[in-house]
């Protein structure tokens, strides 16, 4: 299938790619997906305690161009938003910037995903809310 | 090193025609342009000599009569015609049907088609390695079996399935046995004789002839089989399929079949040695990589890897010199990894990681080291990238870890 040059300049220079220390207080971590549907994101946020603002996103994707642009581009948007605007991006806006087929729409549906789940973690965290349980734990 | 991409190492796919297959074509689409049905004059008779020709070419290469050879419009087609064309003659003795998970699609569907008209049919499972069980498949004959379909090596893993063994049950059972045997003809040794096959699909552009055209191996002599036809009209064919025959095709199959018993033999061996060579610069470069399938009972063009902890269309994108295809289908609607990797129990994640390489007559050693290379260089990025080689590199089992599905 055509990937648009967006998906492809993602895909050859993906952005803010690694790991945040997942037990620091101030990283919410996300981690969506399964590998049996071919696509697993870990999303992390870095938020500062101070103002409120994402000062670093980081991630590391298991899946197809499109998953991996989708969450590469996930964290060039979290960079400098605070924890609430983070959680108004949706995964539309992900289609749109980056040109996704219908078949990819899921690819975004992921990333949205995991911007809920890193930030529900790091609220957790922060003693905030509990809501949200959507992250993978290990049962063992 | 110097290489022409991209490279294509697709060949399970289709083949490139030999040059000289397109030369012994050309003449069939002008001067020799006669149809081979027609009677009453030279036009005729010149058409009906080549595919008379080519036929017998045909034969030659698995063990047959020429006169046990239907000419078709492909392997599908084959497939269709052996199937239905048995179910329907043979409904009166019974209507069960066997074959296997991991036949090709023109088998499974065709068995599908057949169940909502009343046939039942068994799908033997297969074992780790890619082949039947024997014994499952002595268990599932009952009185009323009438086929057994079983391929003589699959499209995706190359595994060669006991061919001989399952000839010999079917002979002693009276069950007649049909083997898709495309990606074998023309590759490997295949005698319809010795392997007591009573039908036999094959499809001339895997074997560097033209798409479009292929044969029905259809046994004229112990037993005698009949098939309805699918496709009614002239009474082609032995009235087993109606249709102005495709001459230039077919003269192009004739001609690549007989290049393909010639030089089997060499391309057999020179693709092993390239295939093994494929083999072990993987491994040399990369860990946790797994081979799909039985190495030993395997097409010698043939190799399937999972590549653990990367997605196959993400491996693929970062390839794109190197026309391979992948067991993962994030691309179709419905995101399903190969059928024919999940049979094997490999488990979907490495189904979704697995990449299939087909070497094929022109495929050259500098070839097979700069994939390899490159391969390496895309699956170490990648990993680096992967959240789940990070956790089994600290120890975290992903097994056993409750993953986030639903909406997906």
């Amino acid at each position: 299938m055509a990937y648009s040059n967006k998906v492809i300049d993602h895909y050859e220079n993906p952005r803010n790619v690694g790991s945040l220390p997942k037990d620091d207080v101030n990283v919410g971590t996300g981690l969506v997906g399964a590998p049996e549907c071919g696509d697993v994101m870990k999303l992390q946020v870095k938020v500062n305690p101070d103002t409120g603002v994402i000062d670093d996103a980081k991630f590391k994707t298991f899946g197809c161009g499109s998953a991996i642009a989708s969450s590469s581009l996930a964290t060039e948007w979290l960079k400098g938003k605070t924890v609430e605007q983070a959680l108004a991006i949706k995964n539309t806006d992900i289609v749109t910037e980056l040109s996704l087929p219908p078949v990819k729409i899921h690819c975004s549906v992921l990333a949205e995903d995991a911007i809920k789940a890193a930030i529900a973690d790091y609220k957790k965290k922060q003693g905030k809310e509990t809501t949200a349980d959507t992250h993978a734990q290990p049962t063992a | 090193m110097s290489v022409k991409l991209p490279i294509y190492l697709d060949y399970h796919a289709t083949t490139p025609m030999d040059p000289r297959v397109v030369e012994a074509m050309l003449p069939y689409f002008t001067e020799k342009f006669g149809n081979a049905a027609s009677r009453n004059h030279p036009f005729g008779w010149e058409a009906e000599e080549a595919v008379e020709k080519a036929r017998k070419q045909v034969a030659d290469l698995i063990g047959a009569n020429a006169k046990e050879i239907v000419f078709t419009s492909g392997a599908t087609e084959s497939d269709n015609l052996a199937i239905k064309g048995a179910a329907e003659m043979y409904r009166e003795k019974g209507n069960h049907i066997i074959t296997c998970v991991t036949e090709h699609k023109a088998v499974i569907d065709t068995c599908k088609r057949l169940e909502k008209e009343g046939f039942r049919v068994t799908y033997l499972s297969v074992q780790k390695d890619g082949r039947i069980s024997l014994d499952e498949l002595r268990a599932a004959i009952n009185d009323k079996t009438i086929l057994i379909t079983i391929m003589t090596a699959n499209n995706e893993i190359g595994v060669v399935q006991p061919i001989a063994e399952i000839g010999a049950i079917a002979k002693e059972k009276g069950i007649l046995f049909h083997t898709d045997a495309v990606q074998a003809v023309g590759k490997i040794p295949f005698s319809v004789n010795d392997l007591k096959v009573d039908m036999a699909s094959i499809s001339a552009h895997k074997m560097y002839g033209p798409k479009g055209v292929g044969a029905l191996y259809v046994r004229r002599r112990n037993p005698r089989v009949l098939l309805a036809p699918l496709i009614d009209g002239g009474g082609h064919e032995r009235g087993m399929r109606s249709g102005t025959l495709n001459v230039p095709g077919i003269v192009g199959f004739g001609k690549a079949a007989e290049l393909c018993k010639q030089e089997m033999e060499n391309d057999a061996k020179r693709l092993s040695v390239l295939r093994d060579r494929l083999n072990a610069r993987l491994h040399k470069g990369l860990d946790e990589i797994y081979i799909n399938g039985s190495m030993e009972h395997r097409l010698p063009h043939n190799l399937n890897i999972s590549f653990a902890y990367v997605e196959g269309e993400s491996l693929l994108m970062g390839i794109n010199d190197v026309a391979v295809s992948s067991g993962s289908a994030c691309t179709s609607a419905s995101l399903e990894p190969s059928y024919v990797l999940k049979a094997l129990g490999a488990g979907d994640d490495l189904a979704h990681s697995s990449i299939r390489f087909g070497l094929g007559r022109w495929t050259t050693e500098d070839e097979v080291d700069y994939v390899a290379d490159k391969l390496t260089t895309v699956v170490t990025r990648l990993r680096e990238m992967s959240p789940l080689y990070e956790l089994a590199k600290e120890g975290v089992d992903l097994s056993t870890m409750q993953w986030q599905t639903e909406g997906h």
